[in-house]
């Protein structure tokens, strides 16, 4: 019996690497076009994300696009 | 064409209704964390489901040639009868698990009872042992470890990431995302399981000599495989998608959306570098992934306990059945048809047990009723720290009431991001 364990730790390592970073990703898109909480004690209503945070946002979610755009191809190429 | 038998017919009419159960069981693969945390309706959600299975079954063009994957050795004399008997102890199973709402293999059920049959028509040399290990056991182990330690990095990373943030402000954005990988995830399943319908389909029009050697599947083949999973689809397997949506764990918008995520990726990750693992297997896994990932999340393990017993048995319980099954069409057509009689009792009867308790799109998203503390759960219980910050009773259904922030989180390790 062989087993191919290089096979499974390949895969093992893309799937983690690519969750997390998708989710990491996706997060900071979520995190930059989200209002900020106001500080403690501050009176001042929660803000809206800055121009800069929200480019970066923007193109998180466009990273993750391509992500999902390139999972469509493997379906469909395979 | 040559004019089709009466046995081939009943394979097909069987095939296609492998196909339909197919369908509604692995629902919840895709659809079970997005209905449970809200990203979208019931319906809607089975919808959208139904409508990615049948693109997907178009979209591919490779068929698989062998139904089975090398399992089982196609050349050794397959008759129609011994892939009806196999059909009928995948289906049978199906029905089982879906009674209990566990999540189990399709793929796993069919091989079981394509096995089963053929041992007993064929003999133990029509099995491939090695291949059983190597394209079952192996991927099916495999598979809820790396789904589930991947989907529990990215539960921890995008808490992380987004502590602070209101959650009624960052939902939306976590519903959003989940949607797009629940939408990969429905059409990775469309390609690859309704072409086992077609090969199954394919491979009996060759043995009855409608069709020649090696050829494609009819377009009336891949138009009724690809209907019929989507029809099961859009029936909705509402009690596995319970036990998946809400029975393992309490899933938050941000939890469904990492489970979901990772559970694509894996998919996608382990068919395209040629170590395919189980698509429920990876599903169950990163639920329960995403239930460790969150601080005070509760993995209720009597329930994954019953669920991984399931996957242990499918292969051996479809495969007895079919080989129940095998025997008795092997002695004839009165054979054949006592089997078709027999099926169709056990499928009416698991039928009608369900409708005594059903469990449908408006039920769906109740927890399941309080049950016993398990021995592993109670076990948990008394090594593992209480859950910081909120004091939720464990193993009873708190309906995403714990409040997401988290206080005062204390040095944590870097979480591994890559």
């Amino acid at each position: 019996m062989h087993i191919d364990w290089a096979a499974l730790g390949q895969v093992f390592g893309v799937t983690l690497v690519v969750t997390v970073g998708i989710v990491g990703l996706f997060t900071v898109g979520i995190v930059g076009t989200s209002r900020k909480p106001a500080a403690d004690g501050a009176a001042t209503a929660a803000t809206a994300p800055g121009a800069g945070a929200r480019a970066g946002a923007m193109a998180a979610f466009a990273l993750c696009a391509v992500a999902v755009a390139y999972g469509i191809y493997l379906i469909v190429a395979t | 064409m040559e004019h089709i038998t009466l046995l081939i017919g009943i394979v097909i009419v069987t095939a296609l209704v492998f196909d339909f159960t197919n369908g509604f069981h692995d629902t919840a693969n895709a659809m079970a964390t997005t209905i449970s945390t809200g990203a979208l309706r019931p319906k809607a959600a089975v919808a959208m489901s139904a409508g990615l299975n049948l693109v997907g079954a178009f979209l591919s063009v490779e068929v698989a040639k062998t139904i089975s994957g090398g399992i089982i050795d196609e050349s050794a004399g397959i008759r129609p009868e011994v892939i009806f008997a196999g059909l009928v102890g995948a289906i049978v199973w199906n029905m089982v698990t879906w009674l209990a709402g566990l999540p189990s293999s399709s793929s796993h059920a069919l091989f079981g009872g394509l096995i089963g049959a053929t041992v007993v028509s064929v003999g133990t040399g029509g099995v491939h042992g090695e291949a059983v290990v190597m394209k079952v056991l192996i991927p099916a182990v495999a598979a809820p470890f790396v789904a589930g330690l991947a989907s529990m990095a990215a539960t921890r990373l995008t808490y992380r990431l987004a502590r602070g943030r209101r959650e009624a402000d960052t939902a939306k954005g976590y519903r959003a995302g989940q949607i797009a990988s629940a939408a990969l995830v429905s059409l990775a399943h469309g390609t690859n399981d309704a072409q086992k319908t077609m090969g199954v389909i394919t491979l009996a029009l060759i043995t009855g000599g409608v069709i020649a050697p090696h050829s494609d599947p009819p377009m009336w083949v891949i138009a009724s495989a690809g209907l019929a999973i989507a029809l099961g689809t859009y029936l909705g397997g509402w009690r596995i998608i319970r036990t998946m949506g809400k029975g393992i764990t309490d899933i938050q918008p941000p939890q469904g959306f990492a489970a979901q995520t990772g559970a694509a990726a894996t998919i996608l990750a382990s068919s395209h570098l040629g170590f395919a693992l189980s698509t429920t297997q990876v599903c169950s896994g990163s639920v329960m992934g995403s239930g460790l990932g969150r601080k005070g999340g509760v993995v209720r393990w009597s329930t994954a306990g019953r669920m991984v017993a399931a996957w242990a048995l499918t292969l051996p319980a479809a495969g007895l059945v079919s080989a129940g099954a095998a025997f008795l069409a092997d002695q004839g057509s009165w054979g054949v048809a006592a089997v078709a009689v027999l099926a169709l009792a056990v499928c009416g009867g698991i039928w009608a047990a369900a409708r005594r308790k059903p469990i449908d799109h408006t039920n769906v998203n109740e927890g399941p009723a309080a049950e016993p503390v398990g021995v592993v759960t109670a076990a948990l219980q008394t090594v593992s720290p209480p859950p910081a910050g909120t004091v939720t009773p464990a193993a009873t259904t708190a309906e995403a009431a714990t409040p997401p922030a988290q206080p005062a989180q204390p040095a944590q390790p870097a979480t591994a991001t890559s």
